[in-house]
């Protein structure tokens, strides 16, 4: 199999409409909830929806347990979107092992609260989705089961935008994260954070600032100012401005050399 | 949707009264002679910047996804010359502390505002537009610096600072790749931290941001009054730089030029210019030509075609060069200086010029990432050295080449070739491919004729010296580690690495919050910078913000198969990386010994891998310069508690052994462990104005 052939084995089909990749796309395979549901990826999971998806099995001990004990402070964090535009959905990485019964007790022990479905199913509905949702162009890594225990993919078909993040990682963030493919909240909000966020800056400089004048002044900075010759700010712009008498006249940049010091 | 329309009237009726063509007119008007020489001399349209564009609705992604890019012509196009960003006056007045109430957004007060004051100002739309790659290719929805692909080319002089507004003008409802969120990074400008386009300080449409470049050479407490003139750098490139989306907004057309000059690099050739002037090939747009790579996939509709949402194409097929698909450029018979730039997102080029009989032609290196060399360096197939054979140029470094055509025949063509086989980040691979094979050609040079005057340009053998970094060395912290992991080793179930993210550095993500490091300002360090061991294939270019690196020590990790020894092969430092760098490429099993200094400001950086799709999957880190003392990796511990030990891919066997590096460097040298820092100045006392003690 060439190369290109091999990158482009997902071409999906030709009817999708403008915001959506469409199930020509995302598939849509079959997979059974932890509730014992059957749903359909793309009809049943992605359409209309903001879907946050990740990889884990049941019987994992090392890494899952802190991703999942992240995505389950998550989910207080979406407070009543869950389960009404926002989804979360962990896949099995182990089909084989992990049966709804058995999905359906790991969601019970890690509080899952409704709109966070555990799914399994085919060994081949579940590579396909591991391809189209973490697809890095490299077969070492898209085919590699491994590696996709720590990914975190989140999907708004409304809009078609797509984002990744990592696990575990802060839950706050992750929020954050969520918000990017959300659709831009209107002017006047995005007025009101961002004088939020400036309030933060100003309260983080008003403890930095100090520190930064105080350092300056102890290494000697207030001291090497006071020797300049040539001052900066509008005495330097003079000192640029003006004509050299022996320069090459009307060639500005010769002149900034009288500034610089040069040394051998 | 009311409030989208009203948004979107809104941002025209600001673009109008700041951008209309009325002080277009003028300032063209002004610049009568310049205008009116450069367009005479390459008979293009004017390089000064045009009244910008009108906003295009977005057409729908790419349907059906495609295999191949529509057929294209070769040399159909000429090359075109990003025009030059013209300054203005902003309204309202550009302000230290960051003006809210009329838009700007959230940053901390500029750093060093009074004393490098901006009267020259420039005001940059970032906004869609509609760009032809090529004649057979319908138009294609881009975002560009000022409505152009690539942005405008931004010319300013050492000793004058600037302030850039970047408005954001993206549409609100944006569908499909790329985000209308915002940030631009002046690649490695030596600009405070809230100017520097950090990945997470980012701002959302009608909002803009000022810049403070204040385009001084870094050491400036140490030489006023605008720094250590060694400390030139002369190419750097602008970007955007949005954390989790900067491969594909860059994709989408979100990259520029902005070239530095001085006393010594003018831009202009003809004598008269003192004795310190290289007088290297210029003007800009005439004889010094600046070359941004990129390659993209296009779907038969013209739109350009993203893997996913989220990710950009690896297996790309058009070569493209300022927005052009293999464009030809007319040149004369002399000496021309291009700057190449490879503005990613992940190809690694490298390239050679052969003339019309196919014989390779001799490209003489000046700059690397835009700090000129102490000697030219040439770049020919036929070197005896391996690393000279061809200049293999990563994503976001730059290199200035001479490129001599006096020569060549008029009436014949020659041609820029990209001889590394690419698939997707991986090292290149060097393709027998004997004569020229039209598929690899980037660019034609059509040969015209003679200048019109004689060439008076001319490449001295001696360039400039490197800063003496043997004083600077007694600052030194120690050395700090980065591991640049991918996947390899583990994953889940694997006990020995627990905590694999997929990409990752000392293994921990990005966090904007969170800075992984802390350093004293003023202090120097010795960074060493490892790819993972055992690699997966991928190559690692490091980008470290604020400072240019010096590599000390360049080596490879081996391990025998049978025994299981590992060995750790110091290499030769190559001639292209003897000078000053911002962008360190790491083979797989690599590891690279890094000088670098951290002086002038404080506040937030980063230094990731300039791989655009590793970039966004988190490689990248934050380190701040503050008031110290300087410490190790500040969060030991996730933030759910659980220890960090992430190193899983650290071999044991590769512990840092920097001190035959730095004794040949310095032999007075004395390392201090790490954790003493030892942060004085001997350099400032006694020593007069501008002199190195």
């Amino acid at each position: 199999m060439n190369r290109r052939d091999f990158l482009s084995c997902h071409v999906g089909d030709k009817s999708r409409p403008a915001a959506s990749l469409g199930p020509g796309y995302y598939t849509n395979g079959v997979f059974r909830t932890h509730e014992n549901k059957t749903v359909r990826f793309y009809d049943d999971l992605i359409k209309g929806k903001i879907s946050i998806i990740n990889f884990m099995f049941a019987s994992c001990d090392k890494y899952c347990p802190r991703s999942i004990t992240c995505l389950a402070k998550l989910q207080d964090l979406l407070g009543d979107h869950l389960g009404r535009d926002m989804f979360m959905y962990s896949f099995t990485l182990k089909p084989d092992q992990d049966t709804p019964a058995k999905l359906a007790a790991y969601a019970k022990g890690v509080g899952a609260r409704p709109g966070w479905l555990f799914l399994t199913g085919s060994e081949y509905d579940l590579a396909s989705i591991r391809f189209k949702l973490f697809r890095l162009d490299d077969p070492l890594m898209d085919f590699s089961v491994d590696i996709h225990a720590s990914m975190l993919r989140i999907i708004n078909d409304n809009n078609s935008q797509w984002t990744s993040w990592v696990l575990p990682d802060p839950p706050k963030l992750i929020r954050e994260v969520i918000s990017w493919v959300e659709p831009t909240k209107p002017f006047a909000i995005r007025v009101r954070e961002n004088a939020e966020l400036q309030a933060v800056i100003d309260r983080e400089s008003a403890i930095s600032a100090p520190k930064w004048a105080k350092f300056k002044r102890a290494h000697g900075w207030a001291e090497i100012m006071a020797k300049r010759e040539n001052p900066v700010g509008i005495k330097k712009l003079e000192t640029l401005l003006a004509v050299r008498p022996q320069g090459n006249a009307g060639f500005g940049l010769r002149r900034i050399g009288s500034v610089l010091p040069r040394f051998e | 949707m009311s409030i989208t329309t009203q948004e979107r009237s809104k941002k025209k009726a600001s673009l109008q009264s700041s951008n209309g063509s009325g002080w277009s007119r003028r300032a063209v008007l002004k610049a009568g002679a310049a205008a009116s020489a450069v367009t005479m001399l390459t008979s293009r349209k004017s390089l000064l910047a045009r009244s910008l564009p009108p906003i295009p609705t977005q057409p729908s992604d790419c349907t059906p996804q495609p295999t191949n890019s529509p057929a294209t012509t070769p040399f159909v196009s000429a090359l075109p010359i990003p025009p030059i960003a013209i300054p203005t006056i902003l309204n309202p007045i550009p302000t230290l502390q960051a003006d809210t109430s009329n838009g700007e957004a959230a940053r901390a007060n500029h750093q060093d505002w009074f004393q490098f004051f901006p009267f020259v100002q420039y005001n940059i739309s970032v906004q869609p537009t509609m760009h032809q790659f090529d004649p057979a290719i319908p138009p294609t929805y881009c975002w560009g610096y000022n409505g152009i692909y690539p942005g405008p080319t931004f010319l300013n002089v050492y000793g004058v600072p600037v302030v850039v507004r970047f408005r954001n003008n993206l549409p609100v409802n944006q569908i499909g790749f790329g985000t209308n969120t915002h940030t631009t990074h002046l690649h490695n400008g030596h600009t405070a931290s809230e100017s520097d386009g950090f990945a997470g300080d980012y701002w959302s449409p009608t909002f803009f941001k000022d810049h403070h470049y204040p385009n001084v050479y870094a050491g400036f407490n140490e030489f006023p009054p605008i720094g250590d003139p060694l400390e030139a750098q002369h190419t750097y490139w602008y970007h955007d730089h949005r954390h989790s989306f900067t491969a594909t907004n860059n994709y989408r057309g979100l990259n520029g030029m902005y070239l530095m000059y001085d006393d010594v690099d003018t831009g202009f050739e003809f004598p008269g210019q003192g004795p310190q002037a290289l007088r290297l090939p210029g003007p800009y747009g005439v004889y010094d030509i600046p070359l941004n790579f990129a390659d993209k996939l296009f779907c038969a509709d013209g739109q350009m075609y993203a893997t996913t949402p989220d990710t950009v194409p690896g297996a790309t097929d058009k070569f493209i060069v300022n927005g052009v698909i293999q464009p030809y450029l007319n040149v004369q018979t002399r000496k021309y200086r291009f700057r190449f730039l490879n503005s990613g997102p992940a190809r690694i080029w490298t390239f050679n010029v052969s003339d019309n009989n196919g014989h390779s032609v001799p490209m003489t290196v000046v700059t690397t990432d835009g700090n000129l060399l102490p000697s030219p360096v040439e770049v020919i197939q036929t070197s005896s050295d391996p690393t000279l054979t061809g200049l293999t140029v990563h994503v976001s470094q730059r290199y200035d080449v001479i490129i001599d055509f006096t020569n060549a025949a008029p009436g014949t063509s020659w041609y820029l070739t990209n001889v590394a086989a690419q698939f997707v980040g991986n090292a290149p691979e060097p393709e027998p491919a004997p004569g020229v094979n039209i598929g690899n050609v980037v660019m034609a040079f059509n040969i015209t004729g003679p200048p019109p005057w004689p060439d008076q340009s001319q490449v001295p053998a001696v360039l400039t010296t490197l800063p003496n970094i043997s004083t600077p060395l007694a600052n030194l912290f120690g050395t700090r580690v980065w591991n640049f992991n991918d996947f390899i080793a583990g994953g889940e179930g694997d006990p020995a690495n627990p905590t694999a993210k997929v990409f990752n550095v000392n293994g921990l993500t990005f966090d904007p919050n969170r800075a992984d490091a802390s350093i004293q300002q003023g202090s120097a360090e010795t960074w060493l910078i490892r790819n993972c061991f055992p690699g997966t294939g991928w190559t690692h270019p490091i980008h470290i913000h604020l400072e240019e690196g010096r590599v000390l020590d360049r080596r490879n990790i081996t391990v025998n198969p049978t025994t299981g020894v590992i060995t750790i092969n110091s290499q030769r430092v190559p001639p292209l990386e003897q000078g000053r760098r911002d962008v360190y490429p790491i083979l797989p099993n690599d590891e690279v010994l890094i000088f670098l200094q951290f002086r002038d400001w404080f506040g937030k950086y980063m230094m990731h891998c300039h791989n655009l799709g590793h970039e966004d999957n988190l490689m990248l880190t934050r380190w701040d310069v503050t008031t110290g003392p300087s410490s190790n990796v500040t969060s030991p511990v996730y933030s759910d508690g659980t220890p960090n030990t992430g190193n899983g891919q650290v071999n044991a066997g590769a512990e840092p052994n920097i001190t035959p590096a730095l004794t040949a460097l310095a032999p007075t040298f004395n390392l201090n462990p790490p954790g003493t820092s030892k942060l004085n100045r001997p350099s400032l006392k006694g020593s007069k104005k501008g002199v190195r003690a």
